[in-house]
């Protein structure tokens, strides 16, 4: 929900209230939460073990990054599973996920947790909730779009579109190390191909038209991404 | 036998001296391979963010290719360097098995380019191949420069045995261990083994990246390892390029060569070191260079 509707709701407070404290509800109705959501991402994580969670924690203490999360992915899981829709797509802890898996290994249920962030990045990228300026989900959307092109992914042309479009600075920050690179040469600003592009292009509208899915291609965000 | 090799895009640019050294070590062992052809994007982690069922398909299509490649031989083994390509091989592999709907979808999209995914095509690491097809005996008999007195902490990264190992244990994995005692080196006991590096968070969100290399190079040199080896393209260009970075923000020296497993398994055969990538190195091992020629060790 909106931190500005929660407020207005919650208390008529005047003006100048408002800029020395922010009330705001923490809690949320039972009629706010989205229902469905807890099932639409256990189908798309390919798992239903997602709604057998003892809330032990063992993720948490497993995952590298989780210190640096606003939820932590324990916290993640149970607010899947109660519907925290929006919380759960802005939150950075999904973009902070580096695919590691050792909270899906360690986990004493067996969820594929890995496979849930990846679930609700790509609920994020499709919803349009993701974080337009975090650098984690544009990479994914160049990438995804240059492998659609080329079939390949180059690292540096990839890298470039990234910070351009993220923080031009960081460009200015890495140029000593990408210079040691191009010199021992272990990145070029070449765009890799395959030969048969055409071919793989038809492949993936294939599988696109027999599942009867939506590709992401069509969603917003990614347009604006491969717009760059 | 022969095998497919998959080198996946970091191993044509980033990872080319994993590459080069790979493919010495191959025919130092008299490894028979062909590089797939016209392979494509294995549809890693950053694909699979955004579309699965296509990252799927990427990774059935190069399945696919090498079942059609080896058509005549009696088994399909694709070797699969670089950890992501190789766990995304798995996973595709896996989920196929697993749900035949979109097998279904799958075979047909690729039946019409011409494609025919069997399903028959095994997938293996490099450290698989080289311990459970070539043996730990094998090699120990071709080594010509032991590594005595080299003190090796092998890293294996998250990808290499997380989720789907089928040849080493996912919390302690050891058959990198197992190689370089073949090869007479010491062996550092540590717990960092499978402890994610970072990945590519190095390049999109440095602040959370780093202290995770930096926990890995620590707790090496607190170990008083002479190198660190890896297995993964990603982890060995984070823990090596971003050395100086690291130790501009943590105040401290993590100094340590950082190379991969096949280059210090080729020193070991005795071949050249241009052959091996290491030329592409940003700091050469000139410690391993001198433990390799009997010398003793230098420490600044």
């Amino acid at each position: 929900m909106d931190k500005k509707s929660v407020f207005a709701e919650s208390f008529a407070l005047d003006n100048a209230a408002k800029d020395i404290v922010e009330i705001r509800r923490r809690i949320k109705y039972e009629s706010e939460l989205d229902k469905g959501f807890r099932d639409k991402i256990a189908k798309s994580a390919h798992g239903e073990k997602l709604y057998g969670c003892i809330q032990c924690g063992t993720c948490s203490a497993a995952c590298p990054v989780s210190h640096y999360m606003d939820y932590t992915p324990r916290k993640i899981i149970q607010m899947v599973r109660e519907g925290f829709k929006e919380e759960v797509l802005t939150s950075s802890t999904v973009w902070l996920c580096a695919s590691c898996y050792a909270c899906s290994v360690e986990c004493p249920k067996g969820i594929k947790i890995t496979d849930v962030m990846y679930a609700l990045k790509r609920e994020s990228i499709l919803g349009n909730y993701y974080p337009k300026k975090s650098p984690a989900s544009i990479l994914a959307n160049n990438f995804f779009n240059q492998v659609l092109n080329n079939g390949r992914n180059s690292e540096g042309p990839l890298l470039i579109k990234m910070y351009l479009k993220t923080n031009p600075f960081m460009l200015f920050k890495n140029m000593a190390l990408g210079f040691k690179l191009w010199v021992r040469g272990r990145i070029s600003l070449k765009t890799e191909k395959i030969k048969d592009k055409k071919s793989l292009k038809r492949l993936l509208q294939s599988v696109e038209d027999k599942s009867n899915y939506k590709a992401k291609v069509h969603s917003p965000a990614l347009k604006e991404a491969s717009a760059v | 036998m022969k095998y497919i090799y998959y080198p996946g895009c970091s191993l044509k640019s980033t990872g080319k001296l994993y590459e080069e050294s790979l493919l010495a070590v191959f025919d130092a062992l008299d490894i028979k391979y062909e590089e797939l052809n016209d392979w494509n994007c294995c549809g890693a982690t950053a694909y699979m963010a955004v579309d699965e069922k296509k990252a799927f398909v990427l990774a059935a299509r190069n399945i696919a290719l090498a079942e059609e490649q080896l058509k005549d031989e009696a088994e399909v083994n694709i070797v699969a360097p670089c950890s992501a390509c190789y766990m995304i091989l798995l996973k595709t592999q896996k989920f196929l098995e697993e749900n035949p709907e979109d097998m279904a979808v799958i075979k047909a999209a690729l039946k019409e380019s011409g494609l025919d995914y069997k399903a028959k095509a095994k997938i293996r690491h490099p450290l698989d191949v080289f311990l459970n097809d070539i043996g730990e005996q094998e090699i120990a008999k071709r080594i010509t420069k032991p590594l005595k007195g080299i003190r090796v902490a092998s890293y294996y990264g998250c990808q290499t045995v997380r989720p789907y190992s089928t040849f080493d244990d996912q919390r302690n994995p050891v058959t990198m261990d197992r190689l370089f005692k073949a090869a007479g080196a010491e062996i550092v006991d540590w717990s960092m083994k499978t402890r994610c590096c970072g990945a590519s968070l190095t390049g999109t969100i440095q602040e959370v990246a780093l202290p995770l290399s930096y926990i890995i190079l620590h707790e090496a040199k607190k170990r008083r390892a002479d190198v660190v080896t890896t297995a993964c393209s990603l982890c060995q260009f984070n823990l090596e390029c971003y050395q100086t970075n690291i130790d501009k923000k943590f105040k401290t020296d993590t100094k340590i060569d950082v190379i991969y497993f096949t280059q210090l398994l080729g020193l070991a055969l005795g071949l050249e070191p241009k052959k091996l990538g290491i030329n592409r190195l940003f700091a050469q091992p000139e410690n391993l260079f001198r433990i390799i020629e009997g010398g003793k060790p230098v420490y600044v």
